[in-house]
């Protein structure tokens, strides 16, 4: 047996930890979709005074590095502050589990998203965030930092793949610098959309390839 | 656990060699290496050319054919090629530009098609049914005087469905346009005989069949307008520039020679052990392709609410090589384009297993694998937040 994953990995991936859903939980927060192949729940109790995770939990319907991901974050998270747990990158979680294949990273990166999410679903249910801003070109590029290049396993932005954004009366226009026919046109295409068309003042996606 | 034997059920991706193909090859590694195109030079080149010869004609017999409407390859990625970029270069300028594939092609077909697309061709991709078939009236109307080329394959490689190849074959004939085949999976488990059904070209490998790796063949019928692409020499009718493979040949025609109805069969039997306990086991659980005109040794199942490549990672661990239509197992992220072609969802796709039996597999494989993808499938749909709707 030899997996392209890591004993860490393959160890979460048998038996995760924190399964299953927190009823009534005080953040919840679901990321991805079967569409994008890739799905995490993530439930957190949080205690009100110390604003610490007291108690998180998980689903996912996914890839081992999804599932692997998932439990590795509610170990990291579990007893920190909200703050802190915010703070949990994609880095810190691949480099807990011992390494994850950089073709995989867009699958874990969602269990990283899912806890921030969580995390920001209890502080707008419980009135600790500011007011919605309007979507800016820069609001998407940041967005963008989450759509993994699969060739690199690093994000489009850092990988120079976006070429342009343009932000108009709720459409957002991104031009993805790939030929339309490249191996993973299609795949980006779809996270591209599914990272920002959930922003609340956009309607429309369109994702442009160069030729 | 790490040391138990691997039950090996992926058998339409690659098969263990048949040691008796084995045997037969060896003396063309160590004794008889010389090639054919030697053949006016020295006894040896003599020998290549009849034993080469002899491997030709006993494949070309096997589909009805004359050994001089046969060529060997590489294999079936570069028959299917030969055949789509060869007709599209011979009559492009000639007749016209129009191909007519199947959606849910393999991808040599199918990348061939889209390579010619860039090059100014035009190609209609068929759709199909929910069980994979072509419609044969949309077939009739895609025709054009334009058309040189339909490829249609004998089956699919994912979820095994066989088309009426016979029918498919008669209205191109009808419309007096050329009919490649696909038949990488029933060759020669599923008999085609071209004397009786009209096809021109048909791509066969010896892969799937406890043959060699790198060596398939490409049946051309007599008179047929085929370019040459891949310059070099005169090797292969002209047709095939490249040092003859004849181990692989000898290789192939052995392994064809071993394949026999009987067991067929047996795999048959493989086959519908785990479709019908699958079904009538584990719930939420759908065939992909046809129950009763698909592949021998072809089950190919989705599990709703969870995730291919975690499927497969799991059996794995217990011992059991299956493959997936998951995004996440393909190169490409994109999930199978088979499963879309016949109406599935994304989560169909990607919760699709195929199960490809062999010469080297048994009945109480078929159940050991149910046993534990029981198992496997009830701990991944605990973890999975989908599905969960029924029980609250």
């Amino acid at each position: 047996m030899r997996f392209p994953y890591s004993e860490t990995v393959l160890e979460h991936f048998r038996h995760p930890r924190n399964v299953g859903k927190i009823e009534n939980a005080d953040g919840k927060a679901i990321e991805g979709s079967p569409a994008c192949g890739d799905m995490v729940s993530v439930y957190i109790n949080v205690d009100p005074d110390k604003k610490k995770i007291s108690d998180i939990k998980f689903e996912s319907y996914g890839c081992a590095s999804n599932i692997a991901t998932g439990s590795i974050i509610t170990e990291l998270a579990k007893g920190k502050t909200l703050d802190e747990a915010k703070k949990i990158t994609w880095k810190e979680a691949s480099e807990a589990l011992g390494g994850l294949p950089k073709i995989k990273a867009h699958c874990s990166v969602l269990a990283v998203e899912g806890l921030r999410s969580a995390i920001e679903n209890y502080e707008e249910r419980h009135g600790l965030v500011k007011e919605r801003k309007p979507t800016t070109v820069e609001t998407v590029r940041k967005r963008l930092r989450k759509v993994m290049n699969p060739l690199t396993g690093l994000d489009l932005v850092r990988t120079n793949l976006v070429r342009d954004i343009k932000v108009q009366n709720g459409t957002v226009r991104v031009v993805v610098d790939l030929p339309a026919d490249n191996q993973f046109a299609s795949a980006i295409k779809q996270e591209i959309m599914e990272k920002i068309e959930p922003l609340w003042d956009v309607k429309e996606v369109v994702v442009e390839f160069t030729d | 656990m790490l040391d138990r034997r691997q039950v090996y059920l992926d058998n339409s991706a690659a098969t263990r060699l048949d040691e008796r193909v084995l045997e037969v090859m060896k003396p063309y590694f160590f004794d008889r290496y010389a090639v054919a195109t030697s053949e006016f030079a020295y006894t040896q080149g003599i020998e290549a050319r009849e034993s080469l010869d002899r491997a030709r004609k006993a494949l070309a017999v096997v589909l009805g054919a004359a050994p001089e409407e046969f060529i060997f390859t590489s294999g079936s990625t570069e028959s299917s090629n030969i055949a789509l970029k060869g007709v599209a270069l011979a009559l492009g300028n000639k007749k016209g530009k129009h191909l007519i594939v199947l959606k849910i092609e393999d991808f040599p077909v199918l990348h061939s098609a889209r390579a010619l697309e860039k090059q100014g061709y035009q190609v209609t991709y068929l759709d199909v049914d929910s069980d994979g078939f072509l419609d044969l009236d949309k077939l009739r109307e895609s025709i054009t005087s334009e058309t040189i080329l339909v490829s249609i394959q004998h089956a699919n490689q994912e979820i095994g469905t066989i088309q009426d190849i016979e029918n498919i074959g008669l209205i191109c004939h009808e419309k007096e346009v050329l009919f490649h085949s696909d038949a990488t999976h029933t060759f020669p488990r599923i008999p085609l005989d071209v004397k009786k059904i009209p096809v021109d070209l048909i791509t066969v490998s010896a892969h799937t069949i406890h043959g060699p790796k790198g060596v398939g063949g490409l049946y051309i019928r007599k008179g047929t307008m085929l370019a040459k692409w891949v310059d070099g020499g005169f090797q292969e009718f002209d047709l095939r520039a490249g040092m003859e493979n004849i181990p692989g040949a000898v290789g192939f025609a052995k392994a064809v020679e071993l394949v026999t109805p009987k067991e067929t069969k047996l795999l048959q039997a493989m086959r519908d052990r785990v479709i019908d306990r699958v079904l009538g086991e584990i719930p939420d659980t759908i065939l992909n392709g046809h129950r009763q005109k698909r592949l021998p040794q072809n089950a190919n199942i989705s599990f709703h609410f969870i995730e291919g490549e975690s499927i497969t990672l799991h059996l794995d661990i217990h011992g059991f090589a299956v493959s997936t239509g998951s995004a996440c197992f393909s190169r490409s992220l994109e999930g199978s384009h088979v499963i879309f072609g016949i109406g599935g969802d994304h989560e169909r796709a990607h919760g699709s297993i195929r199960f490809t039996f062999g010469r080297y597999n048994t009945i109480e494989d078929a159940d050991a694998v149910v046993n534990v993808l029981a198992e496997v499938v009830k701990e991944l749909r605990n973890i999975s937040p989908l599905g969960k709707e029924k029980e609250e």
